[in-house]
């Protein structure tokens, strides 16, 4: 059970991550334009933060490792994105008041928003390897299919994203969605993290 | 939502052009730019530009090689339908430049009124003044930045025109950003009390009832220029729309200084109409809402 949750995190921490990326395209563009440069910026950020996140995610594996911690991130990186929903204009408004070229207005933006998010949703893939691997022999293994699983779910986020839910949803009702799943499925590993730590268990 | 046709749909296209495709073209010139390739061809007395290699819907902007003055497409013929409207603008902006042919045709009959052009790709501004007799002067300046961007800036600095044209549009793409209500209140703001938008869409499909409801839900009453389902362009004013005889009024003043474009009232003046032909239900494209490309796929 354990391992089947870890698995639906790494991939639901995917998609998400995917799913967010796509928006935030949508998200700047009234601000900044839909120019190669906006694309170049979101992309950066991203990965910026993901690769950032991995190092973060591999150091606090270290520490004490549970399902429930994994859990925390998950709804961490979640509820950090709620001030996209809530303050998303004012703050568009403000970086394009302040900054007049739109390359680096889109890039501030960007990680003002989305950094923060997705560092947390790289240091997921690491820390969940940690929970999966008992021994040295299947470590790569393990990595393996966390990796397939992880990407997997960026790829159907980012399909389902751009080719459905745009054209049935508005952008934030898609991030209250997202958000909303991260934290019933955090929630729902949390619990079975505490019952599989509890004592005698 | 990235403005990049795949590459396997272009190769598509090619092949099956070049199978059908009999009297010569002759292509004179292609640029790479950062969102097209961009090819200038000509074929008979026509120069064009294309954005797609020799798709004749993907045609941008043509213009006759005999008679350099007279408008090809129909649409730009249309599009100058706004002087109707208002027959003496005086501060123009022009988002989406192509060959340059309606900056170029407004400066000549009016020699004194400032043109604002927005133009997104550095290449189109480019070409259009190598091979189409674009030019820039002081009355006429080219903005090299994202409309949106622009439009959003120029309120902010209290900037007004009293004529917009929206032709940023083309068959295959759409930037969505520009084709939502917000932006069109961010044009809205930017036109004078009575001030007139004229904009360009390609829409043919379901895209066309979102795109009238969220221009209805902007502007209200607009003229609705069409031409055998295929050129939709739709004119505004912020004033409300002028009667009947205002319009046949404007359109006979301004009859011989339109003739040199190769059209004149008989063949304008009865396109307009404010008939709703589209479904009042439509979904109102939002920033938030504007899945306009996937709206305008044929299912």
């Amino acid at each position: 059970m354990q391992r089947v949750l870890i698995f639906l995190i790494a991939a639901w921490s995917g998609f998400f991550v995917m799913a967010i990326e796509l928006l935030s395209g949508r998200i700047l563009a009234p601000n900044f334009g839909n120019s190669i440069y906006v694309w170049g910026g979101v992309i950066t950020v991203f990965m910026l933060a993901l690769s950032i996140g991995y190092l973060l995610g591999g150091r606090w594996s270290l520490h004490d490792p549970s399902l429930r911690r994994l859990a925390w991130l998950l709804m961490l990186g979640a509820s950090s994105t709620i001030p996209v929903i809530l303050f998303g204009n004012v703050v568009l408004d403000w970086v394009f008041d302040q900054v007049r070229d739109p390359r680096y207005g889109s890039l501030l933006a960007a990680t003002m928003f989305f950094f923060i998010p997705t560092a947390i949703a790289g240091m997921v893939s690491p820390y969940a390897v940690r929970l999966l691997v008992r021994n040295p022999h299947s470590s790569g293994h393990f990595a393996g299919l966390l990796y397939f699983f992880s990407t997997f779910g960026s790829a159907a986020g980012t399909i389902l994203t751009s080719f459905y839910l745009v054209l049935y949803f508005e952008i934030n009702q898609i991030l209250t969605g997202l958000i909303g799943i991260s934290l019933l499925l955090g929630l729902i590993a949390t619990l079975i993290g505490n019952r599989e730590n509890a004592p005698g268990a | 939502m990235r403005p990049v046709p795949s590459l396997k749909t272009l190769f598509a296209l090619f092949a099956s052009l070049m199978a059908t495709s009999s009297s010569a073209t002759n292509v004179i010139h292609t640029e790479k730019s950062l969102y097209r390739n961009i090819v200038i061809y000509e074929e008979g007395d026509q120069r064009c530009m294309s954005f797609s290699q020799r798709d004749q819907s993907a045609r941008q902007t043509c213009k006759s090689l005999g008679d350099p003055n007279a408008f090809v497409f129909t649409y730009t013929k249309m599009m100058m339908g706004a002087l109707y409207l208002n027959p003496t603008p005086r501060n123009v902006l022009i988002i989406g430049l192509g060959g340059g042919v309606l900056p170029m045709a407004l400066a000549a009959i009016y020699p004194d009124t400032v043109i604002d052009i927005v133009e997104i790709d550095p290449a189109v501004v480019k070409v259009a003044s190598q091979f189409f007799g674009f030019h820039s002067g002081p009355k006429i300046r080219v903005i090299e930045e994202d409309g949106r961007v622009f439009a959003k800036r120029a309120g902010k600095a209290d900037q007004r025109y009293d004529l917009i044209m929206l032709d940023a549009f083309d068959h295959q793409y759409i930037p969505e950003h520009l084709l939502t209500q917000e932006f069109l209140l961010e044009i809205k703001k930017l036109l004078t009390p009575d001030g007139v938008l004229a904009a360009n869409t390609f829409s043919t499909s379901r895209l066309y009832d979102h795109e009238s409801t969220t221009y209805q839900s902007v502007f209200g009453v607009f003229y609705n220029l069409r031409v055998q389902y295929k050129n939709r362009i739709i004119l505004a004013k912020l004033d409300g729309l002028p009667t009947r005889d205002a319009i046949e009024r404007n359109a006979a003043t301004l009859e011989e200084k339109l003739k040199p474009l190769g059209f004149g009232r008989d063949w304008l003046l009865p396109l307009f109409s404010t008939e709703r032909d589209w479904k009042p239900e439509a979904r109102i494209l939002t920033d938030q809402y504007s899945p306009s490309n996937l709206l305008n796929s044929p299912l």
